[in-house]
């Protein structure tokens, strides 16, 4: 299971609430610049084990090793900086309504301490990108949910992440929004960024071309194949 | 940290009427505390104005002879807060007595012999307090053929145990404004905490530290500290303005004093102190939220 160029390791992962596993005796290795779905169906443990990733969730027994850092061992202050290298998008978008766009997605960069002119001058170009850059004064409210997603999607990619971890991104837009989503986000895994989604969508696993498909089924890891 | 006072002035604003009830809260106890300060800080102007000089009538026995003038004299000018020194030989008393009631008084010509003793006037310079006016008086009761000593002790005494009273209250009243302003402070963070929880996770998603969620919470604590400090103050002045000429002239007809507005070294307390509250306040409820 040791390679070299593996960003993301898991050694029997379990994840319990009580007595009941959400997930169990999980092992899996993923590479630099991968792109990979988890899917299964809903509570099979695909956000579970994304929030192990990221620590919004602890794991019970095993071992989780990011960027060749131990999750069990680390300390609050290395917690914050270890989320900065993830680019995080959520179903529900997570973006803070009473904050512009622009506010939104500068949040990323503030917290790593950079200068307000990179910050105005990053922002704009993943806006750009996002082909968000008209709505930049606008609040989160007022944005339709596909543009909601672009700008966490923006948001994420702000802070030039090494990793990418996705939960039900396409899950709340339409077809087309959740294209132009997915389109964005590969636009950045095309640039080496390893991207984790976690999904129930199989039309949208199908038409990506060299994903990674991991299946969970009631915690339980079933199998894993690559998308042709 | 522009960014962080940015944002704190714009958490202000979303959260006005939580700001706002803090700021009075604040600008009340602090008006509680700082009329306090007003009343003692007069007081102690009244006792300096008083003890101004710091005069002390030494009497001396009755034994007492011009030939021993020369050496109490010394050693009354040796002690050393000891600015001038007067002899009042018993028979200027009496005449000075009788100038000061009625010469012809029917009281003196029954008078076979002067009752009154030879005295000493003594000015004292570079003394400000009460204590120190006392402690002059006893190094003088240890000189010879000294008597009596009086610098009016004992109603002084009485009033400084008065005001010593009105301290403690004040000290009392003026705590318990504090820990309510306190906890209200610390109650207001709290609620405004957990208005923005959500928004709060997010930042933690992102990277953000404890320091960087906890900044803009801190200066908001001490600009509702400082406004809340400032406004109690503006409030005792507008009462200071309307009220100090009548109470002075209430007061006139016993003394003359002239009730003078917080020093710039108070006024400067009582800001710094208000601002920490907020501070303070904040600091108590963060430390819990953010375990």
């Amino acid at each position: 299971m040791k390679s070299n160029n593996s960003i993301i390791r898991l050694f029997n992962v379990s994840k319990r609430y009580g007595a009941k596993y959400a997930l169990q005796d999980v092992s899996l290795e993923i590479q630099k610049g991968e792109f990979v779905f988890l899917n299964g169906p809903t509570g099979a443990g695909k956000s579970t084990l994304l929030k192990m990733l990221y620590l919004a969730e602890t794991v019970s027994e095993g071992q989780i090793i990011v960027n060749g850092m131990n999750l069990a061992r680390i300390s609050r202050s290395k917690l914050a900086l270890l989320r900065r290298r993830f680019g995080m998008i959520f179903q529900d978008f997570k973006l803070i309504s009473n904050r512009t766009v622009f506010d939104n997605v500068a949040l990323v960069l503030e917290v790593a301490g950079e200068k307000p002119g990179y910050i105005r001058k990053k922002v704009m170009h993943v806006l750009r990108t996002a082909n968000m850059e008209k709505k930049v004064h606008s609040y989160p409210p007022m944005l339709s949910g596909g543009e909601q997603q672009r700008v966490a999607v923006a948001r994420a990619m702000a802070g030039n992440p090494s990793i990418i971890l996705a939960d039900e991104p396409t899950g709340s837009l339409d077809a087309e929004a959740a294209q132009a989503t997915m389109d964005f986000i590969m636009k950045y895994h095309e640039k080496g960024v390893t991207v984790i989604i976690a999904s129930h969508d199989i039309q949208l696993i199908s038409r990506t071309v060299k994903a990674r498909s991991i299946l969970l089924k009631d915690g339980i890891l079933q199998n894993t194949a690559t998308m042709l | 940290m522009n960014r962080f006072v940015r944002r704190a002035l714009v958490d202000i604003r979303l959260n006005k009427f939580l700001n706002l009830i803090t700021i009075i809260t604040i600008a009340l106890s602090i008006l509680v505390v700082s009329t306090f300060m007003l009343f003692f800080q007069n007081i102690s102007n009244m006792v300096e104005t008083w003890n101004h000089g710091g005069r002390v009538m030494v009497y001396l026995d009755n034994n007492f002879t011009m030939d021993m003038l020369s050496e109490t004299n010394t050693k009354l000018k040796s002690l050393k807060n000891t600015k001038q020194v007067f002899f009042i030989s018993k028979d200027i008393a009496l005449s000075n007595l009788k100038k000061d009631i009625n010469s012809d008084s029917i009281f003196f010509e029954t008078l076979s012999e002067n009752p009154l003793p030879d005295a000493f006037d003594v000015r004292m310079g570079g003394v400000s307090k009460f204590e120190d006016v006392a402690l002059f008086a006893e190094e003088i009761k240890k000189i010879p053929m000294v008597s009596e000593v009086e610098y009016g002790q004992s109603w002084l005494d009485k009033f400084l145990s008065v005001y010593n009273l009105f301290k403690i209250v004040g000290y009392a009243i003026s705590g318990l404004f504090f820990m309510i302003a306190l906890f209200i402070t610390a109650n207001t963070v709290r609620l405004a905490f957990f208005s923005r929880k959500e928004e709060i996770n997010i930042m933690h998603l992102v990277g953000a530290t404890d320091r960087f969620i906890k900044t803009p919470f801190y200066l908001e604590g001490l600009i509702q500290g400082a406004i809340g400090g400032i406004a109690g103050l503006i409030i005792l002045l507008i009462s200071y303005l309307s009220l100090s000429s009548s109470a002075s002239d209430a007061v006139s007809s016993y003394m003359f004093v002239d009730i003078q507005f917080l020093s710039f070294k108070y006024i400067l307390i009582i800001i710094s102190g208000s601002t920490f509250l907020g501070w303070f306040g904040c600091y108590i409820s963060l430390k819990q939220l953010l375990k």
